[in-house]
């Protein structure tokens, strides 16, 4: 019968109470001003921005300083999403890359816009693109996209040992 | 898949903290025997499938669980059963079909010979025991879904 029962929603969730902890909170409370602000590990200097969970991958060292990087870096490597799914809320094809930030030594995955995929190559040198200030939050949304500054691309040699 | 932070609060240590949900919203289709099974419960019925060895299944399995064959043979089944053996939950939480303490009840229902699991409107912990006599309280709107059967409601005065 058409009437019979065919197919059920079973919907699944998990609502969790995030905690970012102090060391993230700074890097959090940057992006409410506009700001990236990374950490520095105590022992190995490398500046993380984001702060990770506030621990050293290399080290296992409790980050210790908070370090203001520049807003301008160069996209290390990318990705192009030509797949739909799902949520997807972003015309295909966009990209996605991992830039690394003037004055940090770990990239930060985000989206890149402005641009044709095409066009896009390591070494590019991009900027953020901040949403109304008013819609700030405390998270990385806050920048809708990076975009080319039009600079001269970065050689590959500043940039080799982040990937 | 959907997650998110809009609202956040700041702790005493300065840490942010938001609420996140991750979710699935899955929907998926039941195949002949559970459309069946579910069509039922829709109208008050529950039916299981009878096994090879002449069992029936409660909820239906789809295979004999001895020849792994497909199972094709129907028998209707009550909607009053023993409890088997329980569990008591002093803190229901979203999705319960109860939303106060109940117990969480395998049912033998009359006619079956497995035992199906839901929630039993005892009131309290001390008002339940195994072999007491249950039955099924029906949804007012039901949706083709186990909670057409909100729960099982002790069969007054019958303890078994």
């Amino acid at each position: 019968m058409s009437d019979d029962v065919l197919r059920i929603r079973t919907p699944i969730g998990i609502k969790y109470q995030y905690s970012a902890g102090p060391r993230v909170s700074s890097h959090l409370l940057g992006l409410m001003e506009g700001r990236f602000v990374g950490k520095r590990c105590p022992v190995c200097e490398l500046v993380y921005m984001p702060p990770r969970n506030g621990t050293c991958a290399k080290c296992g060292a409790l980050l210790g300083e908070d370090v203001e990087v520049s807003q301008r870096g160069t996209i290390t490597t990318f990705c192009v999403v030509n797949v739909p799914f799902l949520g997807q809320t972003i015309k295909i094809p966009y990209v996605s890359a991992t830039i690394l930030l003037d004055g940090a030594d770990m990239g930060m995955q985000h989206l890149i816009q402005e641009v044709d995929a095409a066009d896009v190559r390591m070494g590019m040198r991009v900027e953020p693109v901040w949403r109304p200030r008013e819609e700030w939050q405390p998270s990385l949304e806050n920048v809708m996209h990076f975009r080319p500054t039009g600079e001269p691309d970065a050689p590959f040699d500043s940039y080799a040992g982040h990937l | 898949m959907s997650g998110g932070t809009s609202e956040y609060s700041i702790a005493a240590d300065g840490s942010f903290t938001a609420p996140l949900e991750l979710s699935y919203p899955y929907k998926r289709t039941v195949g002949p025997i559970l459309s069946r099974f579910l069509t039922g419960l829709r109208d008050q019925r529950i039916e299981g499938t009878k096994g090879s060895d002449g069992r029936v299944h409660v909820p239906p399995a789809e295979f004999d669980p001895i020849t792994g064959e497909h199972l094709t043979e129907w028998a209707d089944v009550a909607s009053t059963g023993t409890i088997v053996t329980w569990s008591w939950q002093p803190a229901p939480v979203e999705g319960n079909t109860l939303q106060h303490p109940f117990a969480w009840a395998l049912i033998s229902l009359d006619g079956a010979d497995t035992n199906v699991l839901h929630a039993v409107d005892a009131g309290r912990a001390d008002a339940i025991k195994t072999g007491m006599r249950v039955t099924a309280r029906w949804a007012d709107e039901p949706s083709g879904s186990i909670t057409d059967i909100v729960c099982f409601d002790l069969t007054s005065g019958s303890p078994a």
